[in-house]
């Protein structure tokens, strides 16, 4: 039995695509100004010494819904966001040395 | 369709103020947000409550729907009284995110206008809202790609301009060498965008499915190998499965229970592609008969150590 399936095709948002300010505007759904605000409040870190060369990669993309869904669901600010993903991530560090540890014993 | 009780949902009992339902509500909202709760039901859980409090906060809503009264139990066989909500007044007020609420949610209080209170005139033009699920993936899938159907609830606008969940099934490519947490965006497949606006996207999560033999970090890959004293001794070639297939894998002479070896671009693919790590494993066999007794007291006698020496004991 032949089966037609379309197969959906996605981009892994991962440190190799490259996205500029422009760009990664277009993905978020996001204006310049709130782009820089999460640059400046140093949520992301984009290649590039003045935003007119920045480069994102596509952790940023995932790293900005993130703290966007965080502002908008929780109502905490910028700041707020930004250290809930660096206490997120940390523990999601953690969690992964605490598996490997018990994995080992 | 199953009566909801809003009040356990919130942890609060019916007769909460007004301020304690809105501090139940935050508290529950942070444990559950998607992004941050580890929870399976996370997602169903943070909606739950979102959907208790949307009723609990407005003392309309709250009112008719202590008006139903306590005697209905969760999970119980719902269906609302004809004149239920006489009297009350908020049909047809603009629930900003209500989308996605149960049944028993519509049936007392209808379904909620999309745009309502978004009214920027007639010609507004928008982009459809994006979607997010899990993805999960077997690391034998992360290794040499794949395809998964995944069933997601969409929302969308009928003709009526009423929000109706429509479930679709989606054949997503696993992509060769995805790592455990990646977002995969699937463009323009999430809902319709408003007035000529491009339609949303999906992301999906990947999630690793547990391996009964190996487990992933980022790429690498990490698999204990049980070896036996005499092979750890004194060297040996053994064979090791990978996910790419048997390898031949040389031990050593001298070699220790913990050591690891690295099988170089074995693990999961990428540039560059991740290593497999070989963790040994020693396992003694039992001294379950006389001769087997007599054997490692020979061993006692004849290669006497102390393994604590360092604990100065």
């Amino acid at each position: 039995m032949k089966q037609d399936i379309i197969a959906l095709t996605g981009i892994v948002l991962d440190e190799n695509l490259d996205f500029s300010l422009g760009e990664l505007c277009r993905q978020c759904g996001m204006s310049v100004e709130e782009v820089i605000a999460i640059v400046e409040e140093g949520l992301v870190e984009p290649k590039g010494v003045n935003y007119r060369v920045w480069r994102f990669d596509g952790k940023a993309v995932r790293r900005i819904q993130i703290a966007r869904r965080l502002q908008r669901d929780l109502r905490v600010n910028l700041a707020g966001a930004a250290l809930a993903l660096e206490l997120l991530e940390e523990l999601e560090e953690l969690r992964r040395l605490y598996c490997r540890l018990n994995y080992q014993s | 369709m199953d009566f909801k009780d809003y009040y356990k949902i919130l942890e609060v009992p019916r007769e909460a103020s007004q301020d304690d339902i809105k501090r139940a509500y935050r508290k529950l909202a942070r444990k559950y947000h998607p992004d941050v709760s580890k929870e399976s039901d996370a997602e169903a859980r943070f909606k739950e409550v979102g959907e208790a409090y949307e009723v609990l906060k407005d003392p309309d809503k709250r009112a008719a729907y202590d008006r139903l009264g306590a005697q209905w139990q969760p999970g119980q066989e719902f269906r609302p009284p004809p004149d239920w909500d006489q009297g009350f007044e908020f049909r047809g007020g603009g629930f900003a995110d209500a989308r996605g609420f149960s049944d028993f949610f519509e049936a007392l209080f209808g379904r909620p206008l999309r745009g309502a209170g978004a009214t920027q005139g007639a010609h507004f033009r928008t982009k459809g809202e994006d979607h997010y699920a899990k993805l999960p993936v077997s690391l034998e899938e992360a290794y040499q790609g794949g395809l998964r159907a995944l069933t997601i609830q969409i929302p969308e606008v009928d003709v009526q301009g009423q929000v109706i969940n429509r479930t679709r099934t989606l054949n997503v490519k696993i992509p060769v060498g995805v790592m455990e947490g990646q977002r995969i965006r699937l463009v323009s497949q999430g809902s319709p965008g408003f007035g000529g606006g491009p339609s949303g996207d999906i992301f999906l999560e990947v999630l690793f499915l547990p391996h009964p033999l190996f487990r992933a970090e980022k790429r690498d890959i990490y698999l204990d190998l049980p070896i036996t004293p005499w092979e750890a001794a004194l060297g040996q070639t053994v064979t090791v499965p990978t996910l790419g297939g048997k390898v031949e894998l040389k031990i050593s002479p001298g070699s220790q229970s913990g050591k690891k070896l690295r099988l170089k671009g074995r693990g999961l693919p990428g540039k560059p592609a991740g290593d497999q790590y070989v963790v040994l494993r020693m396992v003694t066999p039992a001294a379950d008969t006389p001769a087997a007794k007599a054997f490692y007291q020979q061993m006692a006698l004849d290669m006497p150590m102390n393994p604590r020496a360092e604990l100065g004991v």
